[in-house]
């Protein structure tokens, strides 16, 4: 509990000063140059992707086009957002494209007029859910999956679905007590997102909201972090974590354990926009080989596609993919970036686990 | 040498009639156009401003009043809603009582000035131009007492693209339709017209010495164009015929004078006797001076029923061709001492004819009055009632019944066989009366016998 209080103390200290400063400075978290150095056109990415889960797919995109080069900046979520809305508002757009899991954030650039269409084939092959006025594209499929460190999880008690983990927290001195993370909704804007859309999905969102901040769950930030926490043991259990980091984790650490709940699995489709009016012609093409189906294997490689979630729907096979809920892009997402609804949300959350 | 080209056929009827559909049918299409592009563009505004405000309705549900200040919880439905127009941009704000924007977008357009609580109006969002409602929602509670306005806005390209899909269609469905109309209506042209192609193709088959009448089912239209059609072959063929009976009357009526004369002449030749041979030659002269009038008349009778036929009648008065034949004096040579007098009255006898072929009839009835009549012999002209009448009447009593009846038959003279007549002169006077749509009259009055040709009066000039 203080360990919570602490932590949000020390979130809200910086939070406030960027709500008082006229233009916060932003940081980036890593950037790295691919391509020849020399290239004579190069293209700026920003993703809140880490690297190395995006990599592969850029060096395969750069191998056939030599004269290409490729600026990778890694962003966290918020503060990419502002970003690219400040450079919307100033007219300079800086990226030629921006790819993010705060796929509400894009979908409000787009709302706000800060990004340019880009038609091909490969675009009009997505389904209508993930594609938006032509100008915001699902490129990723990514479950929110709950992970667990096999070590310390008996196999029994592995939660398959939300009322599992909802039973593991209600015994009173449960050992999940203080055990249990998921992300900082404040500070993550994908945990925003996941957090929101559970609360549409399901009613189980209040009680479990209840129970973990009567069990002192921890919220925390960041993908890695949450994910080194359970593979470390100090949680035992992380809740509405990213599937493609829990799944790049887990190759290098049999000790996870990774669980799509059965109930219902959110499925997060990154999604990509390419700021300002005009687009970069070398971005769309980035875009379409994103698309493509040679793209789509790198990216299955890194886990940022699941085979699974294109394959046509078939009520015969497995049932779990009858659960995924995939995140639409959409004008609704418009509604999580309110600041009068996002406010109230966040209130409610702060009141659960100020609790 | 006939210009060719005044006699080519000018446009056909069918390329007529599709050219005016055509132009009527243009005409109509823009007309429907229009029609269709604001009923299109008003529907599509209708259908969306539904979604507008069922959203703007929604939003303002959920407005309510937490520790004295309003507060709204979005709902996800009105943004479903919305959504609904798959393409289009989202613009919402709502305004406190002060103004002050409560959540949403900063700088929304604002509406006209209106009272109305539900208001819709066209703006920009953004660079865009889009569609706003604004509704106002009031509060009287405890804490809070005020308006707060909500104003939703959209951008057009789902109602845009719903416009042209309707005015698509519509154009669509308005060019088949002209096309199916202009099919069927060349179509029925062509069927309409097929009579008149069938009577082109009759006529182009006719023998050229076929001149009976054309007996063609024939449309009402064209009928009267086959009347005139057959009234010239009509006249063509009566002048036809005219002409083959003159030419036979002709040889035929010579052959016994001539061959009379001949005789005559080889008579003279042997005859010795000199007092013989005056007599045989006033015999040939008697008969030759008969047989040029005969000539006269066979060709006054061939002109009259030409003229009949061909010239244009004119307006006359009666009483001057009475008064021409009586000063023309040439009855004076046949009958010098015949007394012949002129009876004609003050008022005009108006009739439509032609001069030279009454004047030809009346003057062969005045011969044969001259000829078989009782002088004093009196030529005359009078109207009576709707009828003009010139007439002829001699002191004497006609030729008896029998006679009367062959009257006017060609070549049928006097009962006693006299070589005084040729049998023409009725028969000449009864054609004129007939050709100007009257007849010849026959009749004993108190004062002699009286021949009349009664025509139609027509209008004093």
């Amino acid at each position: 509990m203080t360990r919570l209080a602490l932590r949000l103390a020390s979130l809200a200290a910086p939070l406030i000063a960027a709500l008082a400063a006229p233009a916060p400075a932003l940081a980036q978290e890593a950037v790295e140059h691919f391509g020849a150095p020399d290239a004579p056109r190069r293209i700026i990415l920003r993703t809140t992707t880490d690297i190395a889960i995006l990599a592969p797919t850029v060096r395969a995109f750069l191998a056939a086009r030599p004269g290409l080069g490729l600026v990778y900046e890694q962003w966290g979520s918020n503060d990419l957002y502002t970003l690219t809305q400040r450079d919307c508002a100033s007219g300079t757009p800086q990226a030629d494209i921006v790819i993010s899991s705060g796929v509400h954030q894009l979908v409000k650039l787009v709302n706000d007029r800060c990004a340019a269409s880009w038609t091909s084939l490969e675009t009009e092959a997505l389904p209508p859910s993930l594609r938006w006025r032509d100008q915001i594209w699902g490129v990723s499929r990514e479950p929110a999956v709950m992970v667990y460190n096999r070590d310390l999880v008996p196999p029994d008690e592995v939660p398959r679905t939300r009322f599992d983990l909802l039973d593991l927290l209600r015994p009173e001195g449960s050992r999940y007590g203080g055990r249990v993370a998921t992300y900082d909704i404040e500070t993550s804007g994908l945990g925003f997102l996941f957090a929101f859309m559970d609360a549409q999905e399901a009613t189980t969102f209040g009680a479990l909201m209840e129970a973990f901040a009567r069990s002192g769950a921890v919220a925390t930030c960041c993908s890695a972090e949450i994910i080194a926490g359970v593979a470390d043991g100090d949680y035992l259990i992380a809740y509405n974590v990213l599937g493609s980091y829990a799944a790049q984790a887990a190759t290098a650490n049999p000790a996870l354990g990774i669980v799509a709940p059965d109930d219902y699995t959110l499925v997060l489709a990154r999604a990509a926009i390419l700021p300002g009016d005009r687009t970069n012609s070398d971005a769309g093409a980035f875009l379409d080989f994103i698309l493509s189906a040679e793209g789509r294997r790198t990216m299955t490689a890194s886990h940022l596609t699941d085979p699974l979630d294109d394959a046509d729907p078939d009520p015969g096979a497995e049932s779990a993919i009858g659960q995924r809920r995939l995140i639409p892009l959409g004008p609704p997402l418009l509604v999580i970036t309110d600041k009068m609804k996002s406010d109230r949300f966040l209130t409610r959350w702060r009141q659960a686990f100020s609790r | 040498m006939p210009d060719p080209a005044a006699n080519a056929p000018t446009l056909s009827l069918t390329a007529r009639l599709v050219i005016g559909l055509t132009g009527l049918l243009l005409v109509g299409g823009v007309a429907l156009s229009f029609a269709a592009f604001s009923y299109g563009k008003a529907a599509a505004r209708e259908a969306y401003d539904r979604l507008l405000v069922g959203a703007a309705q929604d939003i303002a549900a959920s407005i309510s009043v937490v520790d004295g200040a309003p507060v709204v919880d979005l709902p996800v439905s009105a943004f479903e809603l919305l959504a609904l127009a798959e393409d289009d941009r989202i613009a919402y704000q709502l305004r406190g009582p002060g103004g002050q924007v409560l959540t949403g977008y900063d700088g929304l357009p604002l509406p006209p000035p209106g009272t109305s609580d539900t208001l819709l109006y066209d703006a920009d969002f953004l660079g865009e131009p889009a569609r706003f409602i604004r509704i106002i929602r009031r509060f009287a509670e405890r804490q809070f007492s005020g308006q707060v306005e909500v104003i939703v806005g959209q951008t057009m390209r789902a109602r845009t693209e719903l416009a042209v899909d309707i005015i698509r269609n519509a154009l669509g469905g308005l060019v088949i339709g002209g096309l199916a109309m202009l099919t069927f209506a060349v179509i029925v042209v062509r069927r309409a017209l097929r009579p008149l192609d069938r009577f082109a193709a009759r006529l182009a088959a006719r023998d050229p010495q076929d001149l009976t009448a054309i007996d063609a089912d024939l449309p009402r239209e064209v009928h009267a164009m086959v009347e005139a059609i057959n009234g010239f072959m009509d006249r063509l063929n009566r002048q036809f015929s005219t002409m083959k009976s003159l030419i036979s009357d002709t040889a035929h009526q010579l052959r016994t004078p001539v061959a009379a004369l001949r005789a005559q002449a080889d008579l003279a030749a042997d005859e010795e006797d000199a007092a013989h041979r005056a007599e045989i030659v006033a015999r040939i002269h008697r008969g030759t001076v008969r047989l040029s009038r005969l000539l006269d008349q066979m060709l006054s009778r061939a002109l009259v029923i030409h003229r009949g036929d061909a010239v244009r009648r004119e307006r006359l008065d009666l009483r001057d061709i009475a008064l021409d034949i009586f000063e023309t004096g040439d009855h004076r040579d046949v009958a010098p001492d015949a007394e012949v007098r002129l009876e004609v009255g003050e008022t005009p006898v108006p009739v439509l004819a032609d001069a030279l072929s009454l004047s030809e009839a009346a003057k062969n009835l005045l011969w044969n009055a001259l000829a078989h009549g009782v002088p004093p012999i009196t030529v005359g002209a009078e109207r009576a009632g709707d009828s003009a009448r010139l007439y002829i009447r001699d002191a004497g009593s006609g030729p008896p019944p029998v006679v009367r009846e062959r009257l006017g038959a060609r070549f049928s003279t006097g009962e006693d066989g006299s070589t005084r007549g040729t049998g023409l002169g009725l028969s000449i006077a009864a054609a004129v009366a007939e050709a100007f749509g009257g007849r010849l009259e026959m009749g004993q009055d108190p004062n002699g016998f009286c021949v009349s040709i009664i025509l139609p009066a027509g209008t004093s000039a």
